[in-house]
């Protein structure tokens, strides 16, 4: 089938794809500038559940219900939702619930906003300490072929991956003074 | 006021397919006094995660029924899920807390239910299809019929009684407790 090379190239599309090949059936987010295209491409698709969180550490429950009931699903958050998962993600070392995040990362390369530092500056830590293994992405052609990796470890091992997309690959977010 | 082991047996009576997440703490003990049951999530933790585990678990198997069953302390923690709830709206889920206006775990102080704050009101606000406080036991019956057939999400404020009851301890590994659940879910 012939793909346009602008999709080809978008990476949101491709962190979408991979949600298709793998059977991912339900998206938890709380909504982030980043995530925009992704959060989209999921509402977009009939095939996928996605849930509006009030905060990301609904999603954790999300993952959790949704595996007992047979389904994959993903989160996706900011930097700064990281931390208000902390204890949450408890549940899914307890009882061995694969969980695979997506987080664009803030408060790093060219972030114009100084109270986004001190948690974007700690997240890929405080996920190690929470059990996660972490995949930092830096380059749009390297998305597909990490979260395509990311997903399979998640499922096939019932692990927690979490795959950073960093300020640079995203853009810093414009700001207009 | 209820009595809370006496109403979470008579809501789990002849419970069929029903799928069941109890919250950390009395809710997990009043579920496995009421009989356990391989399709008995037990939490022994996630404080304010009850209710989503529950979304999950019902946009994940329309085909059926699923209660969450918190405590009052477990529910506000995770107030935002009510929104989260209403915005999907699962016609198969319901919610019925475990309302003592306690923190039972940690020697009986009072949560913000004591001081009136009202979690019917505040799921009708979020578009439940159906809530309702209940205190006497003769309402168990209808609750139990709400939770097999009623269109969702319900949420049902069951006023229990703040009474310390003897501890009923089931399964504590988690990883147990999912593989029990799984299993039990596919050859259902």
């Amino acid at each position: 089938m012939h793909t346009p090379a602008s999709i080809e190239t978008s990476w949101p599309d491709a962190i979408h794809r991979q949600f298709r090949r793998t059977g991912i059936r339900q998206v938890g987010y709380v909504p982030d500038a980043g995530h925009s295209r992704l959060i989209g491409l999921c509402r977009d698709d009939p095939d996928i559940a996605d849930v509006v969180l009030t905060t990301e550490e609904e999603g954790v429950g999300l993952v959790a219900g949704a595996a007992l009931g047979g389904q994959r699903a993903a989160l996706l958050m900011q930097s700064s939702g990281v931390g208000n998962c902390i204890n949450m993600f408890s549940l899914l070392r307890n009882c061995g619930f694969a969980c695979v995040v997506l987080v664009t990362m803030r408060g790093e390369f060219g972030e114009f906003n100084p109270w986004q530092v001190p948690m974007g500056t700690i997240t890929e830590d405080v996920l190690r300490l929470c059990g996660f293994l972490t995949y930092r992405i830096d380059h749009p052609d390297d998305v597909e072929q990490i979260v395509s990796a990311g997903c399979d470890m998640a499922f096939d091992g019932d692990l927690q991956i979490a795959m950073l997309l960093s300020q640079r690959l995203i853009g810093p977010k414009q700001w207009t003074r | 006021m209820l009595d809370r082991r006496e109403f979470v047996k008579h809501l789990l009576r002849d419970r069929g397919d029903l799928l069941v997440i109890p919250g950390l703490g009395s809710a997990t003990y009043d579920v496995a006094a009421a009989g356990d049951h391989p399709l008995n999530f037990y939490l022994w933790g996630a404080m304010g995660g009850t209710a989503m585990i529950a979304l999950g678990l019902a946009l994940a198997r329309p085909d059926r029924r699923v209660v969450a069953i918190p405590g009052d302390g477990d529910m506000l923690m995770g107030i935002g899920s009510l929104a989260t709830i209403g915005v999907k709206q699962p016609a198969n889920l319901a919610i019925v807390v475990l309302d003592n206006a306690r923190y039972g775990e940690t020697g009986m102080q009072e949560s913000a239910t004591a001081q009136g704050i009202d979690l019917v009101a505040v799921a009708l606000a979020c578009r439940f299809a159906h809530a309702r406080a209940i205190s006497r036991i003769e309402e168990a019956a209808d609750v139990r019929a709400l939770l097999h057939d009623a269109k969702g999400p319900i949420l049902i404020d069951a006023r229990i009684a703040a009474e310390d009851t003897p501890r009923v301890l089931p399964l504590r590994d988690g990883h147990a407790i999912k593989h029990r659940f799984i299993a039990a879910l596919n050859t259902a």
